[in-house]
């Protein structure tokens, strides 16, 4: 009984959405100019973040260089200091001989210069400190530097408070438009629902005579709202995907040659932005539904 | 099967439409409910269906009491109680068939029980030639009888009729009465308000008769009475 009653609800969803294609075709295309605007403000949020996110990765590990007299008792202390701080996910010892080679292999071609080095080798042996997130970092290195036997731990305050705002406030501003536009496209599928509703008043009406539950008289209403916003929403996804992969091959190596940072994936951006904008028009289909029809329930 | 003790109306404009009302309606019942125009005749049924929630008093269906039931459970109460209106509110994209079977899915019937049923309240009502003709195709004696076939299809033990012969010429009017009689024969409990004199006159069935809320006469076997102010 259960299944045929909602059976039931999604036939007449449908049946709503075809009767009322005329105003439902004028809401999709509003929500699908919605969702682009939306689609167009999640590429620049997602694109800095992930630009962001390179260079914080770059902030997440520092190199504590230790004095080279150093006592094996202050060693242990600040290795003691690493394995029981919870801010630190892994930290390795290097020692001055690890770090000539690593300098030798980044020097490339030119890395027989440092050869002859490794009888009077003057880098420091040193932690290669990872940590758990960019805001752990502070701390961490106000505490090792409080050490003995901590020669310096370099790092640079300024750039990561400066990059730590920025990314706050870009997903900020880009949850306010999102949720802006979110309201903007819930009145809109409410607005349609409101004279799909209207106009089938006389039958909400018999329905709650004849003993419909509210839920049996909401059901058809919400699937059709939700339908509108699905449609809506794949139209977009579609519009979006191919604009990005456009805009992708013309200016991804422009813009690497230029600042050295990526575009986003057209795969990655579109697996994401499908997901977001499905659950968004259904989600606003489901609840400018509900608005609409609060009014004519209570008979 | 329905009880009023003490039941008060008064609508939020201060109104009272129904003052301190006892009644009680046992199963089989034909009632007629009369009055003058405002008198708080439709108010009483609204109250059975709980579209509307009394003042205070208590209002008791089949045993049950249902003056404060959740809002979730009215669906439930509005399934026992069918209900038929002066002006018929069918819908006019379906057709007749379709307007009595659309009660039966409303409450998940299987679609074996609706062929079963619905060919059998539209003969019941002498509607059967008429089963794929839409509401805007019959006449005004047809639309009510499709109206009365969608109250019963449900097997209601109750059936509020609220002047569901004002819209028609006497002899439809006549020939609704007989259908409601044939129901009510079947065992379903009528309650029926209407300013049709001759009918009540004429079919001597209980009366109540109320008067600016109040239930003025209860009468076994009555006619419509002569201080029945009309309009
Ligand atoms: N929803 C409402 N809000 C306020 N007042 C109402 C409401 N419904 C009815 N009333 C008032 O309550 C009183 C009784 O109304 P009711 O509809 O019960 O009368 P009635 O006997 O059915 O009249 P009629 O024969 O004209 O149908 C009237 O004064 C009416 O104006
Ligand atoms: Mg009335």
């Amino acid at each position: 009984m259960r299944f045929r009653i909602i059976k039931n609800m999604i036939n007449q969803g449908f049946e709503g959405m075809w009767r009322n294609r005329g105003m439902g075709l004028a809401s999709i295309s509003s929500i699908i100019a919605v969702l682009l605007i939306l689609g167009l403000v999640l590429i620049l949020v997602l694109g800095i973040n992930n630009v962001v996110g390179d260079i914080k990765s770059k902030f997440d590990v520092v190199q504590v260089f230790l004095e080279d007299d150093i006592a094996p008792k202050d060693l242990d202390k600040i290795e003691n200091y690493l394995k029981d701080s919870k801010s630190v996910k892994t930290y390795k010892f290097e020692t001055k001989e690890q770090a000539l080679e690593k300098m030798k292999a980044s020097w490339g071609d030119e890395g027989y210069l440092l050869d002859g080095l490794e009888t009077d080798n003057k880098l420091p042996n040193s932690f290669l400190v990872e940590l758990k997130g960019i805001e752990h970092t502070e701390n961490v290195v106000k505490d090792i530097k409080a050490l003995n036997g901590v020669e310096t731990v370099p790092y640079y305050q300024d750039s990561i408070d400066k990059l730590i705002m920025i990314s706050k406030y870009i997903r900020m501003g880009g949850l306010v438009i999102t949720i802006a536009l979110v309201l903007v496209s819930i009145f809109i599928i409410s607005n349609t629902i409101k004279l799909t509703v209207a106009n089938r008043k006389r039958e909400i009406n018999i329905m709650k005579y004849v003993g419909a539950t509210n839920g049996y008289i909401r059901g058809p209403f919400i699937i059709e709202g939700v339908l509108f916003g699905l449609i809506a929403a794949i139209i977009a996804i579609v519009i979006i995907n191919f604009g990005y992969e456009y805009l992708f091959e013309v200016i991804n190596d422009k813009l690497y040659y230029i600042l050295s940072v990526h575009l986003i994936a057209p795969e990655t951006l579109l697996k994401d932005m499908s997901i977001i904008f499905l659950s968004i028009g259904a989600g606003i289909g489901a609840v400018g539904s509900i608005f609409s029809l609060k009014r004519y329930l209570n008979v | 099967m329905i009880k009023f003790i003490n039941v008060t109306k008064k609508y939020k404009n201060n109104v009272v439409a129904l003052s301190n009302a006892r009644l009680s309606i046992n199963k089989g019942d034909f009632v007629f409910l009369v009055g003058a125009s405002g008198a708080g005749k439709s108010t009483i049924m609204k109250l059975i269906l709980k579209e509307e929630d009394p003042t205070s008093g208590k209002i008791i269906l089949d045993g049950k009491d249902i003056t404060n039931v959740s809002k979730r459970s009215i669906p439930i109460i509005r399934r026992s109680v069918g209900v038929v209106f002066q002006d018929f509110r069918l819908l006019q994209n379906k057709t007749v068939y379709e307007n009595v079977a659309f009660a039966m899915e409303i409450i998940g019937e299987s679609p074996k029980e609706i062929r079963r049923r619905v060919p059998m309240v539209l003969s019941m009502v002498n509607l059967s030639q008429k089963a794929d003709s839409f509401p805007d195709e019959l006449s005004g004696g047809e639309g009510q009888r499709v109206s009365i076939a969608r109250a019963i299809v449900n097997n209601p033990s109750m059936l509020i009729a609220d002047e569901p012969t004002g819209n028609l010429d006497p002899e439809t009017a006549s020939e609704i009465m007989g259908i409601l009689s044939d129901i009510n024969a079947r065992g379903t409990t009528i309650l029926m308000a209407t300013h049709a004199r001759d009918i009540v006159d004429s079919m001597q069935k209980r009366v109540i008769q109320i008067d600016k809320g109040v239930i003025v006469r209860d009468e076994e076997k009555g006619g419509y009475g002569d201080e029945v102010s009309y309009y």
